[in-house]
């Protein structure tokens, strides 16, 4: 589906800026969106360096397998084919009271760790594992406590009440992530069914 | 109860980076040794992500730049329209999952120029605020462990991107007019 996307992407902007008898904005938007894209991955680079340092620290100090330990039952239900007290349930814990908190740049590296974490669990390499899907969906909707950003943005354009929004934010992100966890359920349990059977042949017949 | 969220977010992160140093150093752990061990990673997986990023940002831009996005949003301007539904917030809505910079850009736009205490105020406030980027955290998070195939994350995450927009929309309407 990303391929799709991608491709339909281009190929749409390509043909409105045809259209628009204006091609040059193609060639002229494609470099810009690249320049972005590495600025970005720079701005990341401190932020990942840095968070990743931290969360080693957590992780070699025991912090991380406590926390999983503690909290572990809500995340197991989320995740039920991670093992209990498996180092990914504290980072999937981790990353998500960061989402809650609105860090959103803690909140990447700590996904990124629980990522990888997961990565590790998952036989199929190249392949999202059920609990990857998972930890994107919940990521993608993220319920939010504090938006901390838009706080500051109606802040700075003078409203009477900046922090109205966090009510509202609140109760639609909740809503998203319950249609997250709705539908991540959904896909998990049909692509269960479909693709069970035809993935244990193949293996047996790389062996032979 | 706003002073103390506030309270919150500022004091979170200070006390975490005092207190996991400080936690491990009990533990007799190294910590600057661990640390920098763990910080190398950062690095590696920043640049991993680039060839991700750069190709998703070139299809978004060229998408945006070409006037395609408006052209969808005036196509759906009289149904909004007939929904009570301020037409001005449909490009936070499609332009909301594809880029997280593009869509606050816009969203401080629409704060800017209707008031941040206007309905459209509102509404571009709690949609800015309530979902994150999806093809951006599914890029970076998946770009990160070098998964090629997202199965269906992609649906997943745009699904409840719709229904966030909606219900953040419905939220403003009931709550605020």
């Amino acid at each position: 589906m990303v391929n799709k996307i991608w491709l339909a992407l281009i190929l749409i902007g390509f043909i409105f800026a045809a259209l628009k008898g204006d091609i040059n904005i193609v060639t002229q938007a494609a470099f810009e969106g690249a320049a972005t894209g590495v600025t970005v991955c720079f701005g990341l680079i401190s932020v990942l360096v840095f968070w990743l340092g931290i969360m080693r620290l957590a992780e070699d100090a025991g912090l991380v397998k406590k926390i999983s330990k503690l909290l572990g039952p809500v995340v197991s239900f989320l995740f039920p084919d991670v093992p209990k007290n498996h180092p990914a349930m504290g980072y999937i814990l981790s990353n998500m009271s960061a989402n809650l908190l609105g860090l959103g740049n803690a909140a990447t590296p700590m996904g990124i760790r629980a990522m990888q974490q997961l990565q590790e669990l998952n036989p199929d390499k190249e392949i999202a594992s059920p609990a990857m899907c998972t930890l994107l969906a919940l990521n993608t909707a993220s319920i939010t406590l504090i938006p901390t950003t838009l706080i500051a943005i109606r802040l700075n354009f003078n409203s009477a009440n900046p922090a109205e929004i966090v009510g509202s934010t609140l109760l639609a992100t909740a809503v998203a992530t319950a249609a997250a966890i709705v539908a991540d359920r959904w896909y998990r349990r049909r692509s269960i069914r479909r693709k069970l059977p035809p993935t244990i042949p193949p293996t047996l017949s790389l062996k032979r | 109860m706003l002073g103390w969220i506030n309270l919150l977010s500022a004091w979170a992160v200070p006390v975490m980076i005092t207190f996991i140093p400080l936690y491990a150093y009990f533990k007799r752990v190294p910590v600057y040794e661990s640390f920098v061990d763990g910080a190398k990673d950062g690095f590696s997986t920043a640049i991993g992500i680039i060839p991700h990023l750069v190709g998703m940002m070139v299809a978004i831009s060229v998408f945006r730049a070409s006037g395609a996005l408006d052209f969808f949003v005036g196509w759906m301007t009289p149904l909004l329209e007939s929904l009570r539904v301020p037409p001005e917030v449909l490009p936070l809505g499609i332009l909301r999952p594809l880029t997280g910079t593009g869509s606050l850009a816009f969203t401080t736009d629409l704060i800017k120029t209707y008031g941040p205490d206007s309905m459209i105020g509102r509404i571009a406030s709690t949609v800015q605020g309530s979902t994150d980027t999806t093809l951006y955290v599914l890029t970076v998070y998946f770009g990160a462990v070098g998964i090629k195939n997202g199965r269906y994350a992609l649906k997943v995450g745009l699904f409840s991107d719709i229904i966030g927009f909606i219900a953040a929309i419905c939220v403003c309407l009931l709550l605020f007019s």
